[in-house]
């Protein structure tokens, strides 16, 4: 007993359980009282207890019927499928435009490398919100980004493939969400394959180019394949988030683009249906925490691999 | 194999040519890296450039793979000018310092690399990668990972890699730098087989003069961006063209002297400690200042001096007296440091041919150092 709580008093435990105690309370106690209210039955405005004594019996109540409703309501699926549509969309675009910009910062002069870090993280020091918020001047007529789109005719082109609903109106629109999220997660696609980037061994790339392989073929054997760390941690720093959004949605969204955070909020705080809105985080962060699970497994086997 | 065909201009070019380097300069903002070098190798040579770190070898080595242009000068492999060719067009391939293996890719798959951008069909692949991997004797490894290869193994892999595609020149980088020393000595006999049945023509850069001399058929040593002596080992060893030379290749007893005797058939030179009598006439006035080199091995030591012989002089030359200062005992043989009346330390080595001999030389004991009319080398520069 004595060496259990000499164990765990000292500084290794600490150092290891500050992290667990910090999850276990703001994250995993928080969801336990979620995971009950998804399977709570309200009585008015108060939740029933979920162990209730009737009769010298104990019986516990679980309700699942908001479990089967997600099920049978098209409603979430279809949100559920359109956040993935446009998590997806954004990682990809965040991907294509951040992992040259990460390679170019990666390969530049050691002495212009912190300059253009800098540069990266810069938009960080004005809030989010507002940042957002000026792309709807930005893109609502008269913004100077609405003109050079109108003015190449480029919103023809957007309205043709249905990213807007007329050519003239780019705001509300499918465009104008994955244009907010893909300029907000950016960032947070280029610092991961950055650090991956910068930390490979460029003799590998001259060994490839003696062997025979063209820069081009070098970059797809070679630093693709090493960078696939990064690519993924870069990815799941992008999806995950960008799937539960609910402030780029709400403010450069329109009617098309209903995503799951949308419906989360209707639910708490217009149907005031708490259960049922349990029930819709709960399965969120479920599909969130399984990819999740499967990346950090991948993601230990691959450290394992370097060792 | 169906590698592309090798131009083979025949008569033109000369045997001792095979890779012809003209006026070959880097510079790198000012600084010549390399400075004017001029080389010729012949087919199936293991040519070795020896110098120490910043000395050039490697920016040398990096512009015959092609990963440096040239600033000046021509690179010319088997009649082909290879100047302005980009790394992947060249026939040749290169061994990397700690090996550049790719860590995500199997030894098969590593071996197989430049055999796949040769567009080769797929069987001719994989018979050649199996040859290479007999070659090497790792056939059992085959579908691990670098990383699960100890050092030696990952330089064999490194080596059938480099040799996969039978290029026409192999280079390579310091090759055993990166194995602790036992597992270097065996290495290094190996990696002479492996590349002599091969055949093929190879230029290597170190910095271990033991690794050069045993490996190398001729080797370049350099210093500056220069070269300053190209031979045979055993020629350089034993007639270093400058002091540089000598004291970099070996240990050597460097003692200042003027020539006062100058003969058709020998050499008097005064030192302060000694007279030495040189066997053979070198070109020099009597008065002018020469240094005279001497290699440990080609002293004799003893408690009294020994009795004179392969045509040791008399009267009081080629010999010398002095205290024992330290000696280091390598097992085989003994390094004696001798001080010398001028405070000069001469560096003795004797081997070790007896067991326990009695009447050791020990620390402190005063003893005769003599050596022959041929152990010197007169450096007039």
């Amino acid at each position: 007993m004595k060496a259990w709580l000499s164990g765990l008093i000292n500084g290794r435990s600490a150092v290891i359980g500050i992290p667990y105690v910090w999850l276990l309370v703001f994250f995993l106690f928080p969801f336990l009282i979620v995971m009950k209210i998804s399977v709570s039955e309200m009585d008015g405005v108060v939740f029933k207890d979920l162990v209730s004594v009737t009769d010298d019996a104990i019986s516990l109540t679980l309700k699942f019927s908001n479990y089967i409703f997600i099920t049978q309501d098209d409603l979430y699926f279809t949100t559920y499928l359109s956040s993935i549509k446009y998590a997806a969309v954004t990682t990809a675009l965040c991907l294509i435009l951040g992992y040259p910009f990460a390679y170019f910062m990666a390969r530049a002069k050691p002495t212009v490398q912190p300059a253009l870090l800098m540069l990266v993280m810069l938009p960080f020091w004005t809030s989010f919100l507002l940042r957002v918020y000026a792309w709807k001047g930005l893109l609502s007529e008269n913004g100077w980004v609405y003109d050079a789109i109108t003015g190449i005719g480029l919103d023809q082109w957007l309205a043709a493939g249905g990213l807007i609903s007329s050519p003239g109106q780019l705001m509300n629109s499918p465009f104008s969400l994955v244009l907010g999220m893909t300029y907000t997660y950016l960032p947070f696609m280029i610092l991961p394959l950055y650090s991956n980037l910068s930390k490979m061994d460029l003799r590998l790339l001259e060994a490839a180019t003696d062997l025979g392989a063209t820069p081009f073929v070098a970059f797809w054997t070679i630093t693709v394949p090493l960078s696939k760390a990064g690519i993924i941690a870069g990815s799941m720093l992008v999806l995950i988030p960008c799937v539960g959004e609910f402030v780029i949605p709400e403010l450069l969204g329109g009617p098309q683009t209903l995503m799951i955070g949308r419906v989360l909020w209707d639910e708490f705080f217009s149907n005031n249906d708490w259960p049922m809105a349990s029930t819709v985080a709960v399965v969120m962060v479920l599909l969130i925490l399984v990819p999740l699970a499967i990346f950090n497994k991948y993601q230990a086997e691959a450290n394992e691999v370097r060792q | 194999m169906s590698l592309p065909p090798t131009t083979q201009p025949g008569s033109a070019v000369d045997p001792a040519g095979y890779l012809s380097i003209r006026g070959l300069v880097k510079d790198f903002d000012g600084y010549k890296a390399v400075n004017n070098i001029s080389l010729d190798i012949a087919k199936g040579e293991i040519f070795a450039l020896l110098g120490s770190s910043g000395c050039g070898k490697s920016t040398l080595l990096r512009m015959l793979a092609g990963f440096e242009t040239p600033t000046a000068g021509s690179i010319v492999l088997n009649g082909r000018d290879l100047s302005t060719m980009p790394p992947y067009e060249r026939p040749m391939n290169m061994m990397f310092q700690s090996y550049a293996l790719f860590p995500h890719l199997t030894v098969w798959d590593n071996i197989a690399f430049g055999l796949r951008r040769a567009k080769m069909p797929r069987d001719e692949i994989a018979a050649q990668v199996d040859a290479m991997l007999k070659l090497v004797q790792l056939g059992k490894f085959a579908q691990r990972k670098p990383h699960q290869l100890s050092g030696g193994q990952q330089q064999r892999v490194a080596l059938a890699r480099s040799l996969a595609k039978k290029p026409q020149l192999l280079l390579l980088d310091e090759p055993l730098g990166a194995l602790d020393k036992k597992l270097r000595e065996e290495t290094q006999i190996e990696l002479v087989n492996i590349i002599e049945n091969v055949g093929v023509t190879c230029v290597m850069v170190t910095h271990d003069q033991e690794e050069a001399m045993t490996m190398a058929s001729r080797l370049a040593v350099m210093s500056e961006g220069r070269f300053l002596q190209v031979g045979a080992p055993g020629d350089i060893y034993e007639t270093p063209a400058t002091r540089f030379v000598a004291d970099f290749i070996g240990n050597v007893n460097l003692m200042e002297g003027t020539l006062s005797d100058d003969q058709v058939d020998h050499v008097i030179i005064d030192c302060a400690d000694c007279r030495h009598y040189v066997g053979h006439g070198i070109t020099g006035t009597e008065g002018m200042a020469v240094t005279v080199a001497l290699r440990p091995e080609k002293i004799r030591i003893g408690r009294d001096l020994l009795p004179p012989q392969d045509g040791e002089p008399e009267g009081g030359l080629n010999r010398v007296q002095g205290t024992v200062k330290d000696l280091s005992y390598f097992g085989s043989f003994t390094v004696y440091h001798l001080a010398l009346a001028s405070g000069m330390v001469l560096k003795i080595s004797a081997s070790n041919t007896e067991r326990h001999r009695a009447d050791e030389l020990t620390w402190g004991d005063s003893a005769w150092a003599s050596w022959s009319p041929d152990a010197h080398v007169v450096l007039t520069a």
